[in-house]
């Protein structure tokens, strides 16, 4: 029998306790294989942001506009190749409850600059172009409310109302859109921005914010900083940030959801330490004479020790595997109960080899202190039964 | 029966010392499942405590009918004295509702912090706000009066620091108190200086009023829905705040709640582990008790009331813990409505407390159940040869 075979006999010698010792570090895993998900989903992270891509919104405050008229100014800075603008439109569709976000768009340099999404059927961009009332929205969102091409959509305007008081919006769905075939997680209800600026009581030629393609990503700094010097000194001063950094400015704001989930891990992992290191004590304890006696065969001291610690990461990765595993099969399950809220998260298969490298670590750190007790076990002592 | 319980429990219990280090696996698995939950939940609490706080029977918000943030709507100077006018309306005062980029302290994180432009009657009207520092904001001057919580989740917002606003520059005059509602969150500043900075002419985003009675928001409500002159809206700040407080609450909650339930699986494999262990290391000394005539209900008890008793000591220190560190901690978090900051407080209040210790007791029956049924139900001669 080898080493790892004689680990594995081992660490089930004790079906009952090691079974539920692994349940208890699979719980922590799965754990944290979504809190890691849904935070970074929180953070942003998850969410795709071109690197060769700026923002640019209004300086002192997300809720300001900014005239269309900067658009020609911007597509002047050199380095900047495209330009596209989203606006908060707000809105409820049915009950206040169904949140998603709604942005008037340009469907040509829209789709243009986030070339990442795939528009389907195959004639939706042009439908999108030329019907005016036409939407294209995120799969998922098609899929959460059940719409499908061709639907009437009624959104009850709660910032804006049309020219002649009403504030309900008709828009019909002409499409669906994925990117590279999955759906975002901040799924989108986009339509045309000729539309709404036609038909809008208020708020004529602004936008919420420019979306600038450059083609020389590495002088991004340099093209943000000429862009800002453009407007400094009038009505309507901007910020450039990278669609990365806004992104992230953004989620931020929704509060220490980093500090939560941190404190939610830090809890559960003192608690698995905790746990599994008492487990492990336990076992050698009452396997001291058997040790003992390996060594007699003529187990070096080292041996005996890297059985010990190689039972405890075993036990580890065992959890972190099956912990990671199930938070992948759960995944989706729990990010379709929440995602009314926030949008949906993704557990992704780096998540789970984090988890994994996380299970390593706590593996050593639990079976150290055994090891080395094992290490340092006399022979005499030990057969003694002390 | 009573006489045979009371003499092994207390001999459990006695011996409990000896059994330190796997007792203490039910205690730190259960205290960290309770100190989550209620670290979770005392968020959702404080939250929807400051939110309503704000809210009084007799005031309302009159607002862009349809909308559900204070930040849309226009009113002219004209719409807002017709409606002062109008029967059933104490007072009332124009509002103007805008946000700052300001960092959090220690960070580079800026957030969007309410600045809210208000007339004199507003102090009137919301008469818990109270200066506990400095002093009100003077008409006309560049100056602005700052909550408590913004003043210590903020930067640069003690009294006499300049606070850039858009081109101006204002300085902090006072700090001001408000019964403890996420009004402490936000900036205040004469309307007319508000307006001017943020190009808004005389235009107010709402109004606030306060009404001769409870009664008085729904009559005003249709009135102004009836009336072709206005889009608008009253809504009882009750009813105004509920509303706003509604889904982040609920969904805090359910989070909390989640995380709880998941964690609470792997204490009760971690309870389970230990009472098992606990009951096989005295295996002999059950069998030994019951061969000397203790019946098997006295044993399965014993067991269970160690179980809870290491359960409960579990819950009041994880509980004990949150309550300690978190409460009246004071974070802030986004208002979906408005995109701004909404500053509150953790609340561990004595009825989370106690659902706290709920869970504690629940995840130690379950922890207990099983292993004293199995210490119980062991034949006597296996369990006496120990094995």
């Amino acid at each position: 029998m080898n080493i790892v075979g004689l680990m594995w006999a081992n660490l089930f010698r004790k079906p009952m306790r090691t079974t539920l010792t692994i349940l208890s570090v699979v719980i922590a895993f799965l754990l944290f294989g979504l809190l890691q998900s849904i935070g970074s989903a929180f953070e942003g992270g998850a969410q795709v942001a071109g690197v060769d891509r700026l923002v640019v919104a209004a300086k002192y405050s997300q809720i300001d506009n900014l005239p269309y008229a900067q658009k020609q100014q911007i597509l002047s800075v050199e380095g900047v190749d495209g330009i596209t603008h989203t606006s908060w439109f707000g809105g409820n569709y049915q009950d206040p409850k169904n949140f998603f976000a709604k942005f008037p768009v340009d469907p040509v340099s829209y789709f243009d600059i986030y070339n990442e999404l795939d528009l389907q059927p195959a004639d939706a961009l042009e439908r999108f172009i030329r019907e005016r009332n036409a939407a294209v929205v995120d799969v998922a969102l098609a899929e959460r409310f059940g719409w499908q091409v061709g639907d009437v959509i009624p959104i009850i305007g709660t910032i804006y109302s049309k020219s002649d008081g009403d504030r309900l919006w008709e828009f019909t769905l002409v499409g669906t859109y994925s990117e590279n075939g999955e759906a975002s997680n901040f799924p989108l209800f986009l339509f045309n921005y000729e539309y709404f600026n036609e038909s809008t009581a208020f708020g004529r030629d602004q936008v919420g914010q420019w979306t600038v393609r450059i083609d020389m990503p590495e002088r991004a700094g340099e093209i943000a900083q000429q862009i800002d010097a453009l407007f400094e000194n009038s009505t309507d001063p901007t910020r450039t940030a990278s669609e990365d950094e806004a992104n992230r400015q953004f989620a931020r704001q929704l509060g220490d959801m980093g500090f939560i989930t941190t404190m939610i891990m830090s809890a559960v992992f003192f608690t698995i330490i905790l746990l599994t290191g008492n487990t492990m004590s336990q076992a050698l304890r009452e396997r001291i004479p058997e040790l003992a006696v390996l060594k007699t065969l003529g187990f070096t001291d080292a041996t005996v020790s890297l059985l010990i610690l190689g039972e405890a990461v075993m036990l580890c990765l065992l959890g972190g595997l099956l912990g990671g595993l199930l938070a992948l099969g759960l995944g989706p399950i729990i990010s379709a109960m929440i995602e009314s809220f926030f949008g949906s998260f993704e557990v992704s298969n780096q998540v789970v080899l984090n988890g994994l490298g996380l299970s390593l670590v706590v593996g050593l750190l639990i079976g150290m202190i055994p090891a080395l007790s094992a290490q340092r076990l006399a022979i005499v002592d030990a057969l003694r039964g002390l | 029966m009573l006489g045979q319980i009371y003499e092994v429990t207390v001999m459990n219990l006695l011996n409990l010392p000896s059994r330190m280090s796997a007792s203490s696996v039910i205690v730190v698995g259960i205290g960290g499942v309770v100190a989550v939950l209620l670290g979770l939940l005392s968020m959702a609490e404080g939250f929807q405590a400051s939110l309503e706080k704000m809210g009084k029977a007799d005031r309302a918000i009159i607002m862009r009918d349809g909308t559900s943030s204070e930040m849309n709507g226009a009113m002219t100077p004209a719409d807002r004295a017709t409606i002062k006018a109008m029967d059933g309306v104490v007072q009332g005062s124009g509002e103007t509702y805008v946000v700052a980029a300001i960092n959090k302290i220690g960070t580079d994180i800026s957030a969007n912090v309410v600045v809210r432009g208000v007339e004199p009657e507003s102090f009137g009207i919301r008469s818990e706000v109270q200066m506990i520092d400095g002093r009100r904001f003077e008409l006309g001057k560049a100056e602005v009066i700052v909550g408590v919580k913004a003043a210590s989740q903020f930067e640069g917002l003690n009294i006499g620091d300049k606070l850039p606003v858009r081109d101006q520059v204002w300085t902090v005059v006072g700090h001001f108190a408000s019964d403890g509602s996420a009004t402490e969150g936000e900036i205040w500043a004469d309307l007319a200086n508000v307006n001017s900075a943020y190009r808004r002419g005389g235009i107010s985003n709402t109004m606030r009023v306060r009404l001769t009675d409870e009664g008085t928001a729904s009559a005003l409500d249709e009135r102004l829905k009836a009336d072709p002159r206005f889009d608008l809206m009253v809504r009882s700040e009750r009813e105004f705040y509920a509303a706003q407080s509604e889904d982040r609450t609920e969904l805090i909650n359910g989070f909390g709640v989640a995380v709880g339930v998941i964690m609470a699986i792997g204490a009760v494999f971690a309870a389970l582990n230990t009472m098992y262990s606990a009951v096989s290391t005295r295996t002999v000394e059950i069998a030994t008790l019951r061969a000397l005539g203790f019946g098997s209900v006295p044993v399965v008890i014993s067991v269970m009331i160690e179980s809870l008793t290491l359960a409960l000591l579990g819950g009041l220190i994880g509980g004990g813990l949150v309550w300690l560190v978190f409460d009246g901690y004071t974070a802030s978090t986004l208002n979906d409505a408005s995109f701004s900051q909404v500053a509150f407080d953790f609340a561990v209040t004595p009825e989370l407390f106690q659902m706290g210790l709920i869970w504690a007791l629940v995840l130690g029956l379950v922890g207990g159940a099983f292993p004293a049924i199995r210490a119980a139900t062991i034949p006597i001669t296996t369990a006496l040869r120990g094995e």
